[in-house]
Protein backbone atom coordinates (compact mmCIF):
# COMPACT_ATOMS: atom_id res chain seq x y z
CA UNK A 1 0.00 0.00 0.00
CA UNK A 2 1.23 3.38 -0.72
CA UNK A 3 1.74 6.18 2.27
CA UNK A 4 -0.79 8.41 0.22
CA UNK A 5 -3.56 5.77 0.25
CA UNK A 6 -2.57 4.87 4.06
CA UNK A 7 -2.70 8.12 5.18
CA UNK A 8 -6.07 8.51 3.76
CA UNK A 9 -7.60 5.52 5.49
CA UNK A 10 -6.27 6.72 8.60
CA UNK A 11 -8.01 10.22 8.31
CA UNK A 12 -11.20 8.66 7.14
CA UNK A 13 -11.32 6.02 9.84
CA UNK A 14 -10.63 8.99 12.68
CA UNK A 15 -12.93 10.88 11.43
CA UNK A 16 -15.34 8.55 11.15
CA UNK A 17 -15.28 8.00 14.97
CA UNK A 18 -14.66 11.77 15.62
CA UNK A 19 -18.36 12.01 13.90
CA UNK A 20 -19.52 8.75 16.02
CA UNK A 21 -18.79 10.53 19.06
CA UNK A 22 -20.16 13.73 18.50
CA UNK A 23 -22.82 11.30 17.03
CA UNK A 24 -24.12 9.74 19.53
CA UNK A 25 -23.61 12.80 22.01
CA UNK A 26 -26.14 14.32 19.86
CA UNK A 27 -28.53 11.66 19.91
CA UNK A 28 -28.43 11.42 23.71
CA UNK A 29 -29.29 15.36 23.70
CA UNK A 30 -31.86 14.88 21.49
CA UNK A 31 -33.35 11.53 22.86
CA UNK A 32 -33.91 13.29 26.17
CA UNK A 33 -35.15 16.33 24.98
CA UNK A 34 -37.66 14.90 22.83
CA UNK A 35 -38.97 12.62 25.42
CA UNK A 36 -38.56 15.06 27.82
CA UNK A 37 -39.56 18.22 26.21
CA UNK A 38 -43.27 16.98 26.43
CA UNK A 39 -43.84 16.65 30.24
CA UNK A 40 -41.96 20.16 30.72
CA UNK A 41 -44.72 22.59 31.90
CA UNK A 42 -45.14 25.37 34.76
CA UNK A 43 -46.78 22.98 36.92
CA UNK A 44 -44.18 20.64 36.27
CA UNK A 45 -41.27 22.65 37.47
CA UNK A 46 -43.39 24.51 40.13
CA UNK A 47 -45.35 21.61 41.80
CA UNK A 48 -44.99 18.23 43.88
CA UNK A 49 -44.91 15.00 42.82
CA UNK A 50 -48.26 13.61 43.52
CA UNK A 51 -49.92 10.00 42.94
CA UNK A 52 -47.15 7.65 43.39
CA UNK A 53 -44.45 10.60 41.40
CA UNK A 54 -46.59 9.73 38.17
CA UNK A 55 -47.95 13.04 38.27
CA UNK A 56 -47.96 16.57 39.46
CA UNK A 57 -44.23 18.26 39.57
CA UNK A 58 -40.47 17.85 40.83
CA UNK A 59 -39.97 21.44 42.28
CA UNK A 60 -38.97 19.74 45.66
CA UNK A 61 -36.05 18.00 43.93
CA UNK A 62 -34.94 21.30 41.70
CA UNK A 63 -34.70 23.15 45.18
CA UNK A 64 -32.93 20.17 46.44
CA UNK A 65 -30.29 20.30 43.96
CA UNK A 66 -29.66 23.83 43.88
CA UNK A 67 -29.35 23.31 47.84
CA UNK A 68 -26.68 21.09 47.34
CA UNK A 69 -25.11 22.86 44.84
CA UNK A 70 -24.94 25.68 47.15
CA UNK A 71 -23.86 24.11 49.68
CA UNK A 72 -20.85 22.12 48.34
CA UNK A 73 -19.89 25.43 46.45
CA UNK A 74 -19.79 27.04 49.82
CA UNK A 75 -17.60 24.63 51.34
CA UNK A 76 -15.29 23.60 48.30
CA UNK A 77 -14.20 26.90 47.43
CA UNK A 78 -12.65 27.95 50.72
CA UNK A 79 -11.12 24.54 50.86
CA UNK A 80 -10.03 23.73 47.70
CA UNK A 81 -8.66 27.23 47.37
CA UNK A 82 -6.46 27.80 50.31
CA UNK A 83 -5.30 23.90 49.39
CA UNK A 84 -4.20 24.78 46.04
CA UNK A 85 -2.72 28.18 47.54
CA UNK A 86 -0.93 26.29 50.13
CA UNK A 87 1.11 24.19 48.36
CA UNK A 88 1.56 26.56 45.50
CA UNK A 89 2.53 28.87 47.28
CA UNK A 90 3.73 28.02 50.44
CA UNK A 91 5.11 24.14 50.41
CA UNK A 92 8.93 24.63 49.63
CA UNK A 93 9.60 20.76 50.32
CA UNK A 94 9.05 19.05 46.32
CA UNK A 95 8.43 15.52 47.81
CA UNK A 96 5.74 16.48 49.77
CA UNK A 97 4.13 18.68 47.08
CA UNK A 98 4.03 15.86 44.77
CA UNK A 99 2.62 13.45 47.22
CA UNK A 100 -0.15 15.73 48.22
CA UNK A 101 -1.11 16.06 44.24
CA UNK A 102 -1.04 12.24 43.27
CA UNK A 103 -2.84 11.85 46.51
CA UNK A 104 -5.67 14.35 45.37
CA UNK A 105 -5.78 12.83 42.03
CA UNK A 106 -5.95 9.53 43.40
CA UNK A 107 -8.69 11.42 45.21
CA UNK A 108 -10.67 12.20 41.90
CA UNK A 109 -10.23 8.29 40.81
CA UNK A 110 -12.14 6.83 43.69
CA UNK A 111 -15.62 5.88 42.60
CA UNK A 112 -18.74 7.98 44.04
CA UNK A 113 -20.43 5.29 45.81
CA UNK A 114 -17.31 5.24 48.13
CA UNK A 115 -17.56 9.05 48.50
CA UNK A 116 -21.39 8.20 49.71
CA UNK A 117 -20.16 5.49 52.24
CA UNK A 118 -17.92 7.70 53.68
CA UNK A 119 -19.70 10.70 54.52
CA UNK A 120 -22.36 8.57 55.59
CA UNK A 121 -20.35 7.39 58.61
CA UNK A 122 -18.41 10.17 58.93
CA UNK A 123 -20.92 13.51 58.03
CA UNK A 124 -24.25 11.90 58.95
CA UNK A 125 -23.28 9.24 61.39
CA UNK A 126 -19.90 10.71 63.22
CA UNK A 127 -20.78 14.03 63.60
CA UNK A 128 -24.27 13.22 63.79
CA UNK A 129 -25.08 16.04 61.02
CA UNK A 130 -28.09 12.90 60.29
CA UNK A 131 -29.51 12.87 56.46
CA UNK A 132 -28.96 16.60 56.11
CA UNK A 133 -28.64 18.87 53.45
CA UNK A 134 -24.88 19.76 55.27
CA UNK A 135 -24.18 16.13 55.53
CA UNK A 136 -24.98 16.17 51.12
CA UNK A 137 -23.19 18.89 50.52
CA UNK A 138 -19.79 18.07 52.51
CA UNK A 139 -19.91 14.76 50.46
CA UNK A 140 -20.12 16.47 47.21
CA UNK A 141 -17.69 18.87 47.93
CA UNK A 142 -15.14 16.24 48.46
CA UNK A 143 -15.66 14.83 45.65
CA UNK A 144 -15.54 18.53 43.64
CA UNK A 145 -12.74 19.00 45.91
CA UNK A 146 -9.33 17.13 43.62
CA UNK A 147 -10.55 19.32 40.41
CA UNK A 148 -10.67 22.75 42.67
CA UNK A 149 -7.35 22.53 44.10
CA UNK A 150 -6.12 21.09 40.56
CA UNK A 151 -7.19 24.08 38.93
CA UNK A 152 -6.32 26.74 41.87
CA UNK A 153 -2.62 25.22 41.37
CA UNK A 154 -2.71 25.42 38.06
CA UNK A 155 -4.56 29.08 37.91
CA UNK A 156 -1.69 30.24 40.40
CA UNK A 157 0.98 28.55 38.30
CA UNK A 158 -0.05 30.30 35.36
CA UNK A 159 0.86 34.02 36.88
CA UNK A 160 4.00 35.60 35.55
CA UNK A 161 6.54 35.95 38.69
CA UNK A 162 6.46 39.54 37.35
CA UNK A 163 3.54 40.28 39.68
CA UNK A 164 4.71 38.73 42.52
CA UNK A 165 8.12 40.49 42.37
CA UNK A 166 6.57 43.85 41.68
CA UNK A 167 4.61 43.25 44.89
CA UNK A 168 7.65 42.16 47.67
CA UNK A 169 9.69 45.08 45.56
CA UNK A 170 7.24 47.65 47.41
CA UNK A 171 7.14 45.75 51.09
CA UNK A 172 4.35 43.32 50.38
CA UNK A 173 4.52 40.57 52.42
CA UNK A 174 3.51 37.53 51.35
CA UNK A 175 -0.01 37.24 52.01
CA UNK A 176 -0.61 40.54 51.11
CA UNK A 177 0.64 39.67 47.67
CA UNK A 178 -1.51 36.30 47.11
CA UNK A 179 -4.85 38.15 48.34
CA UNK A 180 -3.97 41.73 46.71
CA UNK A 181 -2.07 40.66 43.29
CA UNK A 182 -1.96 36.47 42.80
CA UNK A 183 -5.17 35.44 43.82
CA UNK A 184 -7.23 38.56 42.06
CA UNK A 185 -5.72 37.57 38.88
CA UNK A 186 -5.89 33.77 39.15
CA UNK A 187 -9.73 34.03 39.99
CA UNK A 188 -11.27 34.03 36.60
CA UNK A 189 -9.57 30.24 36.31
CA UNK A 190 -10.39 29.17 39.72
CA UNK A 191 -14.05 29.93 39.60
CA UNK A 192 -14.19 28.04 36.40
CA UNK A 193 -12.78 24.80 37.49
CA UNK A 194 -15.07 25.73 40.80
CA UNK A 195 -18.04 25.61 38.71
CA UNK A 196 -17.41 22.70 36.59
CA UNK A 197 -16.84 20.32 39.11
CA UNK A 198 -19.78 21.38 41.11
CA UNK A 199 -21.50 21.30 38.39
CA UNK A 200 -20.23 17.32 37.11
CA UNK A 201 -20.74 16.19 40.98
CA UNK A 202 -24.21 17.68 40.98
CA UNK A 203 -25.33 15.25 38.83
CA UNK A 204 -24.02 12.51 40.56
CA UNK A 205 -26.73 9.92 42.99
CA UNK A 206 -24.47 7.89 44.57
CA UNK A 207 -22.74 10.38 47.06
CA UNK A 208 -26.12 12.35 48.17
CA UNK A 209 -27.96 8.40 48.49
CA UNK A 210 -26.73 7.67 51.82
CA UNK A 211 -26.18 11.37 53.02
CA UNK A 212 -29.13 13.56 52.31
CA UNK A 213 -31.26 12.36 49.24
CA UNK A 214 -34.95 11.39 50.54
CA UNK A 215 -36.92 9.44 48.51
CA UNK A 216 -40.57 11.51 48.73
CA UNK A 217 -40.69 14.73 50.22
CA UNK A 218 -43.31 16.98 48.83
CA UNK A 219 -42.29 20.21 51.20
CA UNK A 220 -39.66 22.63 51.08
CA UNK A 221 -36.16 22.27 53.38
CA UNK A 222 -36.17 24.68 56.12
CA UNK A 223 -32.74 24.16 57.64
CA UNK A 224 -29.40 23.19 56.40
CA UNK A 225 -30.33 19.96 58.65
CA UNK A 226 -33.20 19.16 56.58
CA UNK A 227 -33.42 16.13 54.05
CA UNK A 228 -34.78 17.03 50.42
CA UNK A 229 -35.55 15.34 47.41
CA UNK A 230 -32.48 15.91 44.61
CA UNK A 231 -33.05 15.96 40.95
CA UNK A 232 -30.36 12.83 40.17
CA UNK A 233 -31.55 10.32 43.00
CA UNK A 234 -35.39 11.15 42.22
CA UNK A 235 -34.78 10.18 38.54
CA UNK A 236 -33.52 6.74 39.63
CA UNK A 237 -36.50 6.43 42.11
CA UNK A 238 -39.34 7.08 39.26
CA UNK A 239 -37.03 5.54 36.43
CA UNK A 240 -36.98 2.00 38.97
CA UNK A 241 -38.93 1.89 42.18
CA UNK A 242 -42.41 4.22 41.07
CA UNK A 243 -45.69 2.35 42.00
CA UNK A 244 -46.10 2.32 38.19
CA UNK A 245 -43.18 2.61 36.23
CA UNK A 246 -44.49 2.87 32.74
CA UNK A 247 -46.78 5.51 33.68
CA UNK A 248 -44.04 7.34 35.59
CA UNK A 249 -41.92 7.41 32.17
CA UNK A 250 -42.52 10.49 31.02
CA UNK A 251 -41.81 12.18 34.44
CA UNK A 252 -38.57 10.57 34.27
CA UNK A 253 -37.53 12.27 30.85
CA UNK A 254 -38.32 15.09 31.88
CA UNK A 255 -36.36 15.38 35.01
CA UNK A 256 -33.59 14.00 33.32
CA UNK A 257 -34.13 17.65 30.61
CA UNK A 258 -33.69 18.83 34.04
CA UNK A 259 -31.09 17.94 34.97
CA UNK A 260 -29.14 18.47 32.10
CA UNK A 261 -30.53 21.88 31.77
CA UNK A 262 -28.92 23.06 35.16
CA UNK A 263 -25.55 21.24 34.50
CA UNK A 264 -25.62 22.74 30.96
CA UNK A 265 -26.28 26.49 33.00
CA UNK A 266 -23.85 26.07 34.85
CA UNK A 267 -21.25 25.00 32.18
CA UNK A 268 -22.07 28.48 29.89
CA UNK A 269 -21.87 30.09 33.21
CA UNK A 270 -18.28 29.07 33.92
CA UNK A 271 -17.22 30.06 30.39
CA UNK A 272 -19.48 33.69 31.07
CA UNK A 273 -17.32 34.06 34.00
CA UNK A 274 -13.85 33.34 32.72
CA UNK A 275 -14.30 35.94 29.33
CA UNK A 276 -15.92 38.41 31.84
CA UNK A 277 -13.33 38.35 34.86
CA UNK A 278 -10.78 37.36 32.16
CA UNK A 279 -11.25 40.86 30.19
CA UNK A 280 -10.95 42.77 33.29
CA UNK A 281 -7.28 41.33 34.62
CA UNK A 282 -6.03 40.82 31.29
CA UNK A 283 -2.57 41.17 31.21
CA UNK A 284 -0.42 43.24 28.17
CA UNK B 1 25.19 56.14 50.60
CA UNK B 2 25.36 52.62 49.49
CA UNK B 3 28.52 50.65 50.02
CA UNK B 4 29.54 47.63 49.69
CA UNK B 5 32.57 45.34 51.18
CA UNK B 6 34.10 42.37 49.83
CA UNK B 7 30.62 41.00 49.01
CA UNK B 8 29.98 37.16 47.22
CA UNK B 9 27.54 35.92 46.04
CA UNK B 10 26.35 32.19 45.29
CA UNK B 11 23.54 30.68 43.23
CA UNK B 12 23.69 27.28 44.72
CA UNK B 13 26.96 25.91 43.88
CA UNK B 14 27.66 28.72 41.01
CA UNK B 15 29.88 32.08 42.21
CA UNK B 16 28.00 34.95 40.59
CA UNK B 17 29.67 37.68 42.39
CA UNK B 18 33.09 38.35 43.37
CA UNK B 19 34.74 40.13 46.17
CA UNK B 20 32.97 43.36 45.10
CA UNK B 21 33.54 46.61 47.04
CA UNK B 22 32.42 49.83 45.97
CA UNK B 23 31.29 52.63 47.58
CA UNK B 24 27.83 54.67 45.90
CA UNK B 25 27.08 58.64 47.13
CA UNK B 26 23.88 60.20 47.73
CA UNK B 27 21.82 61.70 45.51
CA UNK B 28 24.23 60.39 42.60
CA UNK B 29 23.53 57.77 39.52
CA UNK B 30 25.59 54.74 38.98
CA UNK B 31 25.62 53.26 36.41
CA UNK B 32 26.10 49.38 36.17
CA UNK B 33 27.55 47.94 32.76
CA UNK B 34 28.90 44.37 31.12
CA UNK B 35 28.18 41.48 29.07
CA UNK B 36 25.38 39.91 30.31
CA UNK B 37 25.20 37.94 32.91
CA UNK B 38 28.06 39.04 34.33
CA UNK B 39 25.77 39.33 37.55
CA UNK B 40 24.47 43.26 37.34
CA UNK B 41 21.10 41.96 38.14
CA UNK B 42 22.52 39.47 40.88
CA UNK B 43 24.07 42.92 42.28
CA UNK B 44 21.40 45.18 41.72
CA UNK B 45 18.86 42.65 43.98
CA UNK B 46 21.00 42.71 46.42
CA UNK B 47 20.06 46.33 48.02
CA UNK B 48 16.51 45.29 48.41
CA UNK B 49 17.39 41.41 48.87
CA UNK B 50 15.08 40.31 46.16
CA UNK B 51 17.54 37.90 45.89
CA UNK B 52 16.43 36.84 49.34
CA UNK B 53 13.50 34.71 47.42
CA UNK B 54 15.43 32.88 45.60
CA UNK B 55 16.07 29.75 46.84
CA UNK B 56 19.39 28.01 47.91
CA UNK B 57 21.64 31.59 47.50
CA UNK B 58 24.78 32.77 49.75
CA UNK B 59 25.53 36.15 50.75
CA UNK B 60 28.69 37.12 52.70
CA UNK B 61 30.44 40.29 53.13
CA UNK B 62 28.87 43.52 54.09
CA UNK B 63 26.25 45.69 52.31
CA UNK B 64 25.77 49.02 54.04
CA UNK B 65 22.90 51.05 53.46
CA UNK B 66 23.53 54.47 55.19
CA UNK B 67 25.74 52.76 57.63
CA UNK B 68 23.48 50.23 58.14
CA UNK B 69 24.24 46.45 57.60
CA UNK B 70 21.25 45.49 55.89
CA UNK B 71 21.56 42.08 56.30
CA UNK B 72 21.93 41.89 59.54
CA UNK B 73 19.29 39.53 61.66
CA UNK B 74 17.51 42.82 63.10
CA UNK B 75 16.81 44.36 59.70
CA UNK B 76 13.25 43.72 58.93
CA UNK B 77 13.58 43.02 54.76
CA UNK B 78 9.61 44.58 53.89
CA UNK B 79 10.89 47.86 55.65
CA UNK B 80 14.13 47.76 53.72
CA UNK B 81 12.18 47.20 50.75
CA UNK B 82 10.34 50.38 51.38
CA UNK B 83 13.36 52.35 51.32
CA UNK B 84 15.14 50.45 48.72
CA UNK B 85 12.59 50.97 45.51
CA UNK B 86 12.70 49.04 42.08
CA UNK B 87 12.10 49.12 38.31
CA UNK B 88 12.09 46.32 36.54
CA UNK B 89 13.11 45.76 32.84
CA UNK B 90 9.74 44.97 31.50
CA UNK B 91 7.02 47.69 33.03
CA UNK B 92 5.03 45.29 35.43
CA UNK B 93 2.11 47.51 36.59
CA UNK B 94 -0.69 45.26 38.64
CA UNK B 95 -3.95 44.27 36.93
CA UNK B 96 -5.45 47.39 38.50
CA UNK B 97 -6.25 50.85 38.35
CA UNK B 98 -3.33 53.50 37.53
CA UNK B 99 -4.39 55.05 40.88
CA UNK B 100 -4.72 51.67 42.58
CA UNK B 101 -1.01 50.56 41.09
CA UNK B 102 0.75 53.86 42.58
CA UNK B 103 -1.47 52.98 45.91
CA UNK B 104 -0.24 49.49 46.12
CA UNK B 105 2.59 50.38 48.37
CA UNK B 106 0.77 52.63 50.68
CA UNK B 107 -2.08 50.19 51.07
CA UNK B 108 -0.26 47.36 51.76
CA UNK B 109 2.17 49.22 54.56
CA UNK B 110 -1.18 49.95 56.43
CA UNK B 111 -2.06 53.57 55.12
CA UNK B 112 -5.70 53.91 55.24
CA UNK B 113 -5.86 57.74 55.25
CA UNK B 114 -7.93 58.25 52.07
CA UNK B 115 -6.73 61.89 51.78
CA UNK B 116 -2.67 61.41 52.05
CA UNK B 117 -2.95 58.36 49.73
CA UNK B 118 -4.66 60.63 46.99
CA UNK B 119 -1.71 63.15 48.02
CA UNK B 120 1.09 61.25 47.56
CA UNK B 121 -0.16 58.90 44.43
CA UNK B 122 -0.69 63.17 42.67
CA UNK B 123 3.02 63.69 44.07
CA UNK B 124 4.30 60.20 42.91
CA UNK B 125 2.91 60.53 39.18
CA UNK B 126 4.42 64.12 39.17
CA UNK B 127 7.64 62.80 40.31
CA UNK B 128 7.43 60.39 37.67
CA UNK B 129 6.55 62.36 35.03
CA UNK B 130 2.95 60.58 34.28
CA UNK B 131 0.61 63.08 35.74
CA UNK B 132 -0.80 64.98 33.38
CA UNK B 133 -0.77 62.50 31.38
CA UNK B 134 -3.05 60.31 33.22
CA UNK B 135 -4.93 62.41 35.49
CA UNK B 136 -7.91 62.60 33.77
CA UNK B 137 -7.96 58.46 33.97
CA UNK B 138 -7.08 57.18 37.33
CA UNK B 139 -9.83 55.22 37.35
CA UNK B 140 -8.91 53.44 34.66
CA UNK B 141 -7.12 49.74 33.86
CA UNK B 142 -2.77 50.37 33.64
CA UNK B 143 -3.08 47.88 31.08
CA UNK B 144 -4.57 50.79 28.66
CA UNK B 145 -1.11 52.74 28.88
CA UNK B 146 1.99 52.56 26.61
CA UNK B 147 4.71 50.45 27.16
CA UNK B 148 6.79 53.82 28.38
CA UNK B 149 4.12 55.03 30.20
CA UNK B 150 3.50 51.67 31.97
CA UNK B 151 7.02 51.72 32.93
CA UNK B 152 6.97 55.42 34.51
CA UNK B 153 3.70 54.38 36.21
CA UNK B 154 6.24 51.85 38.12
CA UNK B 155 8.36 54.18 39.31
CA UNK B 156 5.92 56.18 40.23
CA UNK B 157 5.05 53.03 42.07
CA UNK B 158 7.94 52.83 43.92
CA UNK B 159 8.06 56.63 44.86
CA UNK B 160 4.88 56.34 46.78
CA UNK B 161 6.45 54.68 49.64
CA UNK B 162 9.12 57.37 50.02
CA UNK B 163 12.38 55.40 48.80
CA UNK B 164 15.53 57.09 49.52
CA UNK B 165 17.35 54.53 47.23
CA UNK B 166 15.98 53.80 43.61
CA UNK B 167 17.19 50.45 41.84
CA UNK B 168 16.76 50.01 38.17
CA UNK B 169 17.47 47.14 35.98
CA UNK B 170 17.59 47.73 32.42
CA UNK B 171 14.29 50.17 32.91
CA UNK B 172 13.98 51.43 29.28
CA UNK B 173 15.72 48.41 27.48
CA UNK B 174 11.65 47.50 26.15
CA UNK B 175 11.35 50.71 25.01
CA UNK B 176 11.30 52.78 22.12
CA UNK B 177 13.50 55.61 21.62
CA UNK B 178 11.36 58.46 22.71
CA UNK B 179 10.07 57.04 25.78
CA UNK B 180 13.91 55.73 26.56
CA UNK B 181 14.63 59.95 26.20
CA UNK B 182 11.77 60.77 28.96
CA UNK B 183 12.93 57.93 31.25
CA UNK B 184 16.44 59.28 30.85
CA UNK B 185 15.28 62.96 31.41
CA UNK B 186 13.38 61.38 34.71
CA UNK B 187 16.19 60.00 35.65
CA UNK B 188 18.15 63.45 35.42
CA UNK B 189 15.09 65.10 37.93
CA UNK B 190 15.07 62.23 40.15
CA UNK B 191 18.99 62.18 40.99
CA UNK B 192 17.95 65.50 42.89
CA UNK B 193 16.19 63.63 45.58
CA UNK B 194 17.02 59.60 45.70
CA UNK B 195 19.97 57.85 45.11
CA UNK B 196 19.57 55.77 41.64
CA UNK B 197 21.59 52.70 40.72
CA UNK B 198 20.96 51.49 36.77
CA UNK B 199 21.81 48.81 35.25
CA UNK B 200 21.94 49.36 31.45
CA UNK B 201 23.13 47.53 28.38
CA UNK B 202 23.59 51.10 26.89
CA UNK B 203 26.85 52.58 26.78
CA UNK B 204 24.82 56.20 25.50
CA UNK B 205 22.78 55.72 28.08
CA UNK B 206 24.89 55.00 31.03
CA UNK B 207 27.37 58.13 29.80
CA UNK B 208 24.36 60.31 29.23
CA UNK B 209 23.07 59.56 32.59
CA UNK B 210 25.45 58.56 35.30
CA UNK B 211 27.53 60.15 37.35
CA UNK B 212 29.78 56.61 38.12
CA UNK B 213 30.18 53.80 36.10
CA UNK B 214 30.72 50.13 37.38
CA UNK B 215 31.88 47.91 34.75
CA UNK B 216 31.68 43.97 35.36
CA UNK B 217 33.02 40.67 33.89
CA UNK B 218 31.84 36.80 35.27
CA UNK B 219 31.09 37.90 38.06
CA UNK B 220 33.86 40.61 38.86
CA UNK B 221 33.90 44.73 39.61
CA UNK B 222 36.43 45.10 36.61
CA UNK B 223 36.87 48.49 37.30
CA UNK B 224 34.39 51.62 38.65
CA UNK B 225 35.27 55.22 38.40
CA UNK B 226 33.72 58.82 37.18
CA UNK B 227 31.27 57.98 33.98
CA UNK B 228 33.66 60.62 32.06
CA UNK B 229 37.01 58.91 32.80
CA UNK B 230 35.79 54.83 32.20
CA UNK B 231 34.07 56.07 28.75
CA UNK B 232 37.07 58.23 27.66
CA UNK B 233 40.15 57.29 29.60
CA UNK B 234 39.53 53.85 31.30
CA UNK B 235 42.72 52.11 33.39
CA UNK B 236 41.61 48.70 32.38
CA UNK B 237 42.56 47.32 29.17
CA UNK B 238 39.01 45.00 28.96
CA UNK B 239 37.16 48.19 29.82
CA UNK B 240 38.47 49.87 27.28
CA UNK B 241 37.15 47.27 24.51
CA UNK B 242 34.08 46.99 26.32
CA UNK B 243 33.02 50.57 26.25
CA UNK B 244 34.57 50.69 22.92
CA UNK B 245 32.21 48.12 21.62
CA UNK B 246 35.28 45.65 20.44
CA UNK B 247 33.33 42.65 22.87
CA UNK B 248 30.37 42.17 24.43
N1 LIG C 1 17.92 32.45 39.85
C1 LIG C 1 19.14 32.05 39.45
N2 LIG C 1 19.58 30.80 39.73
C2 LIG C 1 20.79 30.39 39.32
N3 LIG C 1 21.65 31.15 38.63
C3 LIG C 1 21.28 32.40 38.30
C4 LIG C 1 20.00 32.92 38.70
N4 LIG C 1 19.90 34.18 38.25
C5 LIG C 1 21.06 34.45 37.61
N5 LIG C 1 21.90 33.39 37.64
C6 LIG C 1 23.25 33.30 37.05
O1 LIG C 1 24.05 34.30 37.65
C7 LIG C 1 24.81 34.97 36.66
C8 LIG C 1 24.53 36.44 36.71
O2 LIG C 1 23.20 36.68 36.32
P1 LIG C 1 22.58 38.13 36.27
O3 LIG C 1 22.86 38.81 37.53
O4 LIG C 1 21.17 38.01 35.86
O5 LIG C 1 23.43 38.79 35.09
P2 LIG C 1 23.18 40.13 34.26
O6 LIG C 1 22.06 40.88 34.90
O7 LIG C 1 24.48 40.84 34.31
O8 LIG C 1 22.87 39.72 32.87
C9 LIG C 1 24.48 34.33 35.33
O9 LIG C 1 25.49 33.43 34.99
C10 LIG C 1 23.17 33.62 35.58
O10 LIG C 1 23.13 32.44 34.81
MG1 LIG D 1 20.17 41.37 34.08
Amino acid sequence: MNKKLKQSIAFATFRLLGFLVVGVLFYILGFIVYNGAGVISWEFLTASPEEGMSAGGIFPAIVGTLCLVAGSVAIAFPVGVMSGIYIHEYLRNKWVARVIRVMTNNLGGIPSIVFGLFGMALFVQAFGFGDSILAGSFTLALLALPLVIRTTEEALKAIPGSYRAGSYALGAGKLQTIFRVTLPVAMPNILTGLILSVGRVSGETAPILFTVAAYFLPRLPSGIFDQVMALPYHLYVIATSGTDIEASRPMAYGTALVLVAIVLVMNLLATATRLRLGKKTKMD
Amino acid sequence: MIETKHVDFYYSGFHALKDISMRMEARTVTALIGPSGCGKSTFLRLFNRMNDLIDDTRVSGECLIDGEDIYHKSVAVDELRKRVGMVFQKPNPFPKSIFENVAYGLRVNDVRDKSFIACRVEASLRAAALWGEVKDKLRESAFALSGGQQQRLCIARALAVSPSVLLMDEPASALDPISTSKIEELIADLKRDYTIVIVTHNMQQAARVSDKTGFFMMGELVEFGETRMIFSDPVNEQTRNYVNGRFG
